[in-house]
Formats: structure tokens, sequence, C-alpha cells
């Protein structure tokens, strides 16, 4: 019992790194219609500068603060630069846009601060938390800091006129701009939040997977998996799909023979196909209705 | 009489196909207007002309400031407010966060609060179901939020396109009733886009008949009512 409440924990700790991958996927999806590839590589790139910042003796919550306000910035600049002009090209122009951005970034990284792996710090330290063997101290701390910024997304959304107008904008667009809505700036906003939001999930991983440039790879494929299984149209269900896949995954890395480590990745794809194939629009998300 | 919203020679285009071919015309402070006009005549692109949600050449005039070149956004913050075909409801937010999108460009927070009582004042059925999904109301119920939000502006015009379509006739009494209400009581002007040409004409003050693209036929609505000639052949009753 212990054993299953251990990995069930554990579980929910990096599934709340796939919960943020997946938010952040989402709230662009849900602004451009087009997945980001490149999504886990801005992370990373994050995850450096805030290293960087803590080489040069910037204090952690000092470097994850400036970290999430370059990240914004950045994020509005590459939907300004590269995404604004592609918005009515057609989707591979697009795809082929998410994937230099993925290539330039990652091989900039590279030269920057070469592919060697790098210990990367937890504020929170790794001792047991709270005395219990079951989880420890950084998992704890990634489950906090990512229920803490969910909430805050939930209020900003629910309860602020700018989150207000940045749904509208992504929900009907042209009603949006009819009650004067930029929705253009909107998109652009979604892009800053989004890349910032990648931030943390890499900053809080780092310590875990270590830091290199291709630390994301992983991560943003369970990312992906986690925003279909909930339904790409729905940050909610993004969010439990972040976490349902993190579980799944340790379990059935623990209790599945034959598993282990190395088959954990196929499987919980597996698990995802399985459910797509019982409900196409994923757990949470709306069957879109196209009139022909 | 101070004219409102002047259309000068307005040519408009969907990619290579022109639909309005320099229609002019223009509505006094205060009036109520219609449009009217057969299937695919232009009404609709006309009203999207004004709010440049199509590509278009020709002078628009509000309060004798030039909206051409202005992003619908923008366009909207003089105080027009443009009430879609089709209602364009914002169908996953409740009815009050519609309300409340309406007003999203006034800063006055205790005015918009006012505001949204005022819209349940004229539209009881909307208070009832405030904290429901639109897209769970029925047409009628969705074209009464569609106008109580373009009030939620405090516009000084409403552009409303096709309010009548698709509703029950005595639902399309009660919303002409109201509009004719807001008019009068609120001072907004109004330009209604109507098939419904009866129902219309007996609202409206002012009145256009567009046919392919130009104005054909301009001029008082009772006079254009009672006149039998082009009540056959242009309006068809």
């Amino acid at each position: 019992m212990e054993l299953f409440t251990n990995q069930v924990l554990a579980g929910i700790a990096t599934g709340a790194i796939y919960a943020c991958m997946a938010l952040a996927v989402v709230m662009i999806y849900q602004a451009i219609d087009h997945l980001n590839f490149a999504q886990g590589e801005m992370a990373m790139f994050s995850t450096f500068i805030s290293w960087q910042l803590m080489q040069w003796g910037v204090p952690y919550w000092g470097a994850f603060v400036i970290t999430l306000a370059l990240s914004f910035v950045a994020g509005i600049a590459i939907e300004r630069i590269l995404f604004k002009p592609l918005a009515k090209a057609p989707v591979l122009t697009n795809v082929a846009g998410f994937i230099a951005l993925f290539a330039i970034i990652n091989s900039s990284a590279g030269l920057i601060w070469d592919f060697t792996i790098k210990q990367y710090p937890t504020p929170f330290g790794s001792s047991p938390f709270l005395g219990s063997q079951l989880i420890s101290t950084h998992q704890a701390g990634m489950i906090g800091v990512t229920v803490l910024l969910l909430l805050g997304l939930y209020f900003f959304f629910q309860y602020t006129r700018i989150g207000l107008a940045m749904r509208a904008a992504a929900s009907v667009p042209e009603s949006a701009r009819l009650v004067g809505i930029n929705t253009s700036w909107m998109i652009a906003l979604g892009w800053g939040m989004a890349t910032a939001i990648g931030a943390i999930a890499g900053m809080l991983i780092a310590p875990v997977v270590f830091l290199e440039p291709n630390m994301m790879g992983g991560v943003l494929i369970y990312g992906f998996a986690a925003a279909v299984l909930g339904g790409l149209t729905s940050p909610f269900g993004a969010v439990v799909g972040g976490f349902l896949v993190g579980i799944f995954e340790n379990l059935a890395g623990t209790y599945i023979p034959g598993v282990g480590n190395e088959l954990k990745l196929p499987i919980a794809l597996a698990l995802i196909i399985s459910v797509l194939v019982v409900k196409p629009a994923g757990l949470f998300g709306r069957q879109i209705v196209k009139r022909v | 009489m101070t004219v409102l919203l002047n259309v000068k020679d307005l040519r408009a285009y969907y990619g290579q196909v022109q639909a309005l071919h320099g229609l002019s015309f223009s509505l006094n402070e205060g009036s109520l207007t219609t449009l009217l006009g057969a299937n695919g005549a232009g009404k609709t692109t006309t009203l999207r002309a004004i709010c440049n949600m199509v590509r278009s050449t020709g002078g628009i005039e509000f309060d004798g400031k030039p909206l051409n070149n202005r992003s619908t956004e923008n366009i909207v913050r003089f105080g027009i407010a443009h009430v879609p075909q089709g209602r364009g409801t914002f169908t996953t937010m409740t009815v009050e966060e519609n309300l409340q999108l309406g007003a999203i460009t006034r800063k006055d927070n205790a005015g918009i609060i006012s505001d949204i009582e005022r819209m349940y004042a004229h539209f009881p059925v909307l208070k009832q179901r405030h904290t429901q999904q639109a897209g769970t109301l029925s047409g009628g119920e969705q074209q009464m939020l569609a106008v109580a939000r373009a009030l939620m502006l405090r516009p000084r015009l409403m552009l409303l396109d096709e309010p009548s379509f698709g509703l029950a006739p005595l639902v399309v009494r009660d919303l002409f009733g109201i509009l004719g209400k807001i008019n009068r009581e609120d001072k907004v002007s109004i330009l209604v886009v109507e098939q419904n040409a009866q129902l219309a004409l007996e609202l409206a003050d002012q009145a256009y008949v567009i046919e392919t693209g130009r104005i054909v036929m301009s001029g008082n609505a009772k006079d254009i009512a009672n006149n039998e000639e082009i009540r056959k052949s242009y309006l068809g009753y």
C-alpha cells in the first residue's frame, strides 16, 4: 500500500509539470488553432536563463521572477515577429514555423551553454517531506507551485476584465472584435502567458531531469498527450489530463510486469489512444460542429 | 437634424467579387432607419463595410469623422454597436459575462453594473437566466441578449443585421417593440437591415431599398409602405 501511495504521489508531482506544459499548449492552441511544437524548447531556454542568472549570483526566487518576466516578453515577441505574419498562412506553413523555432532554440541553447548535463538547484531541498518517506520536499514544492499557478490562472480568467476579454477573443474572435476587443493583442498576451507557464514547468522539473538542451523532449510529449487526453479545447481538461498521465505513467511502470522505466512512455500513449478511440474530443473537450 | 452616419459611394469586395457598387445613404441622429432588399442585395455587406469587416472603398463618416482604415475594434470605440447576423453570442459564456463583454471598452464600473440591471429590466428573461450558458438560450432569448450586449456599450448608433431571422412572429413583435422604445427613450440611433419589410417599415422613420449593391429607393418609411408599386416590385408584399 505504501508503494502504491508513493507512486501516486510521485505521479501527481510529475503530472503537475505535464499539466503546466499541457496548459501552455492549450492556451496557444485555443488562440491560433496550432500545436506549438517548440513549447518544450521555449521552456528549456527559459530554464537556462534562470540558471545563468543564478550563476551570476542572483538568488533562486529572484532568478525565478526575472525569468518569468523575460519569458513573458519573449513569448509576445515570438508571436509578433514570427506567427502574426503567418496567421492566415496554411497549416503546413505554421508547422514549418514551429519546427524552425524548435531547431533554432535548441541549437542556440547548445551553442551558448553546450550540451553537457548541468545540476539545477531546488529551493525546496530534497529531504523527505514532513518526515514522511512518501514524497520529497521538492516533489511537494512542484505540486504546491503548480496548484498556486492554477488557482491564480483560474481567478485571472474568471474574475478580471482582461481574462474575460482573452476568453472571448479565443472563443468567438469576430464577436470579440465587435465589442471592441483587440483580438490580435489578446493572442500575443496568450503567447506571453503560455511561455511564462512553460518556464515555471521547466524550472520545476530541471532538478529532476537535469539541465540540458534536450531536457524537455519527453516532458513535452507527455504534455501533448495530457492536452489531447483532456481535450485540446479545455484548459481544465488539460490540467486533469496532466495529472492523470503522470499517475498512470508511474503506476504502469511499477505494476505492469515487464514495463519498467523504458516502456512507460509507450504504455501511457497507448492509454491515450484507447481513450481517444472512445472519446475523440478528449475527456473534457467540446465536439466542434462546423457548418459546411 | 444632424447627420450621424454618412456613407458615400461605398464599394465592397469579397476577393475579386464586387458586392456593393457605389452605395450612398445617410442616417440622422436619433432616427431609426431601415435598409431593405432581397437576399444577396448587399444589406449585410453594407453593415460589415461600416465596421471594416470587409474590404471596401468610398467614404464612411460617423459624426463628421472618417471611419475608413480603422480596425473593427477601434470603430466600436466610437460608439457603434453591431449586432451581426446569427447574433454573435459568446455561446460558452454565461449571460452575464456576455453583457459584461458588451461593456468591455468602458471604464466606469458603477455605470456598467447599473446598466446590467437596466438590461435585466428591459429583458426580464435574461435576469432569470443570468448564470446560464448563453448557448442554451432559445433563439429569441439569444437575440434579446445580442441587443442587450450591444446596448451595454452605451452606443450612439446600433447596427442590427436581420434581428427577426429565425424568430417566431410574436417574438419578433416583442423585439421590435423594445427596439422602438430604446430608440425613443435612450436616444440610440438605429440602422436595421431586414427582410421582413412590412414590420421594419412600421417601426422605422427612414427607409432605403437596396438592389444588387445599389440604393434604388429612399424616403420616409410611411411613404414607401404606402406606395403599392414599390411594395410589389421590391418588397414582395
